[in-house]
């Protein structure tokens, strides 16, 4: 039976992440009263399943990115800082200037850019370990956004800026069209030019990429400018939630949250082929479990613990061990 | 002249950066070279000593493992509420804190080498695990004021130390964290196990061919890393005589940092145990550095620690470019 082995590999991808969530999903229909109901007021929805989506977008804009930068073979551990600087120089630039509001928008995305760049030319000019090089600005990231804020928590009253994430567009929070629309843009640009292709063999084998001609720096260069874009994006958006940036607490835990979408999506750590859908996925699944979590009254505090576990276990689930019992498992029933 | 060779390049360059910091400290602020702020200087990064020793292990066998902080806390936070809470013997509190400290990094490193998953994955989400496993054991932090631990492990084993006008006393802290680098150097240099370990970070193939075990030297070094970890949380409780399920937070970094500033390749294989001890002394006297300068705020230590690292890094980046 070859047509049935011949499963397209992005919906495999995303078969693991929509199983998981599937399971929650009836989980929470059991378990937990209430958590489906969704109303209609003032022109756009209210109810859990909306709140998951509105949360989950700033993990999925950061993830795509991550996934990106994970498909050319590296990591970004730095997100988190690059989002409290984003959002700081957004804050900062809204209380203390007269700034137009698109400029503000380009600032805080130049900001995740310049600290993508950074990334880049460490792990592309210097080769340092991914790991080690954006650990770097994962230290000092927070400093620096401390610098902008001079310490303090900016609260602002800024109309544009705070309608950014609690505003809503066709019924749907705007950060849930941000995330959709970043990865449709992404999705389309990776896949209908060349780039994405590039992106994927350099994070199979970059050596081999060099030789065939592809500039595997200035590939991995783009990834880490482009996911301290999404940072930046994800930075604004975070600041916009709560009109304040707290260079100490925004992002905090979100490059675990964002590398673990990606994971969790079906995106290798090794590099290689890459799933937009399958970290989108990810995401929601990551902030339904979240969410599900806090309705059984897990404590805040608590609740990385059971997360802990779940992500464990889809990874384990995902690893090339486990994959190939499953898959001789398979076969001796077939024969 | 003397000769450096090429790997030693880092640790000597550490040892001149602690020796001009310390200088430049001494020379800019009155009080700065007196017995008071070197005590205080070992005082305060007891714990991050301990804790970097088992990172050093960690990062010379190639790996690395970011559940560090996380542990620390879990550790202290058990500790005070086994014996606030559930009135034990503080011996025995600290006994089993070790003990789970291990286990926990012994499982660690079982499900990396069953199921070949990046050590930094299974170890984010152990540092999740840790983190809320402290919020269960108790949401809020606990004091100690069980009297074996005031009078006996902080006031009878304090050594004092007829130095400077008044004498200084140097509590049992600092000695665990000295015994702990000293321990770490003999076993590294003398041991089979230490060997193993060089040799899996360097090039686990030629480990492999040489006929080392690397499976039992991978899972000996997280076992050691997850029962460091614990050591540098009791050394973390006696310091601040109580147990808190949020202390600690990116503790991790520090360890890294210091591992790195003191020489230690993070491709693995090449460092030493001595190195990360300067290390820690750096990062503590640059904490010390700013504090005495009084109008800088403390998160400029994020930056130059971040700066640092980023020196060290592409240090031995050149270094190994031209070794090739």
């Amino acid at each position: 039976m070859a047509s049935a082995r011949r499963i397209n590999p992005a919906i495999a991808a995303l078969a693991w992440p929509l199983a998981a969530l599937a399971l929650l999903v009836l989980f929470n229909v059991v378990f937990t009263p209430g958590f489906f109901s969704v109303e209609l007021r003032d022109g756009r929805l209210f109810g859990t399943p909306i709140d998951i989506l509105n949360h989950a977008s700033k993990v999925a804009i950061v993830a795509v990115g991550m996934t990106i930068v994970i498909a050319t073979g590296g990591v970004d551990l730095s997100v988190g800082a690059v989002v409290a600087i984003a959002g700081a120089a957004a804050a900062m630039l809204v209380t203390r200037t007269q700034t137009p509001f698109p400029l503000v928008i380009l600032a805080a995305l130049g900001a995740g850019g310049v600290a993508g760049l950074c990334n880049g030319l460490l792990v592309s000019r210097l080769r340092l370990q991914p790991i080690v090089a954006t650990l770097v600005l994962m230290v000092a990231g927070r400093g620096v956004a401390q610098l902008i804020t001079d310490g303090l928590i900016i609260t602002f009253e800024h109309r544009a800026l705070s309608s950014l994430a609690n505003a809503a567009f066709a019924f749907l929070p705007i950060p849930a069209w941000i995330a959709i629309a970043l990865a449709l843009a992404t999705g389309l640009f990776a896949r209908r030019t060349a780039a994405g292709m590039f992106v994927e063999a350099v994070g199979d084998n970059d050596r081999a990429c060099r030789y065939a001609g592809v500039n595997d720096r200035a590939v991995k260069l783009a990834a880490y400018a482009f996911c301290g874009v999404c940072a930046g994006l994800a930075g604004l958006v975070e600041c916009s939630y709560i009109k304040a940036a707290d260079a100490n607490n925004a992002g905090l835990f979100l490059e675990l949250d964002a590398i673990l979408a990606v994971v969790i999506g079906g995106t290798s750590l090794s590099g290689g082929r890459f799933s937009l859908a399958g970290s989108l996925a990810g995401a929601v699944l990551i902030q339904s479990l979240t969410k599900t979590l806090y309705m059984h009254d897990v404590s805040a505090d608590v609740a990385p613990l059971p997360k802990a576990v779940a992500v464990l276990a889809v990874c384990v689930l995902q690893s090339p061990r486990v994959k190939d019992r499953i898959a001789a498992l398979f076969n001796r029933g077939r024969a | 002249m003397i000769r450096v060779a090429r790997r030693h390049v880092p640790i000597f360059t550490t040892l001149t950066l602690v020796a001009v910091t310390y200088l430049a400290g001494a020379i800019a602020y009155t009080n700065f070279a007196s017995v008071g702020v070197a005590r205080n200087l070992l005082v305060d990064n007891a714990f991050l000593a301990v804790a970097a020793v088992g990172a050093t292990f960690v990062i010379l066998s190639g790996a690395i493992d970011l559940s560090v902080g996380s542990v620390m806390a879990l550790t202290s936070i058990l500790i005070a509420s086994l014996i606030e809470k559930h009135a034990m013997h503080p011996m025995m509190a600290i006994a089993i804190s070790l003990a789970i400290g291990g286990v926990f990094g012994l499982c660690q490193g079982l499900i990396i080498e069953v199921f070949r998953l990046p050590p930094f994955l299974v170890t984010l989400a152990g540092m999740f695990f840790a983190r809320g496993a402290a919020f269960v054991v108790s949401p809020q932090s606990i004091g100690i004021k069980h009297p074996f631990v005031a009078d006996v492990l902080n006031e009878m084993l304090t050594l004092a130390l007829p130095l400077g006008e008044r004498g200084v006393s140097i509590p049992v802290t600092v000695d665990i964290a000295i015994i702990t680098i000293a321990a770490a150097a003999i076993v590294l240099r003398s041991s089979r196990f230490g060997r193993s370990v060089y040799a899996v970070g360097d090039d686990e193939s030629s480990a492999l061919l040489m006929g080392l075990n690397i499976r039992a030297t991978r899972l000996g070094v997280f076992t050691l890393s997850g029962l460091c970890s614990a050591l540098a949380g009791v050394v973390f409780t006696l310091y601040q005589q109580s147990g808190d399920p949020a202390a600690c937070k990116g503790f991790e970094l520090d360890a890294i940092a210091a591992v790195v500033i003191g020489g230690t390749l993070l491709r693995g294989g090449v460092g030493s145990v001595l190195g990360t001890g300067l290390g820690v002394l750096l990062l503590g006297l640059i904490q010390t550095i700013i504090t005495f300068q009084g109008n800088l705020s403390s998160w400029w230590t994020r930056i130059v620690v971040g700066l640092l690292v980023l020196a060290f890094v592409a240090l031995q980046a050149q270094l190994s470019k031209r070794e090739e």
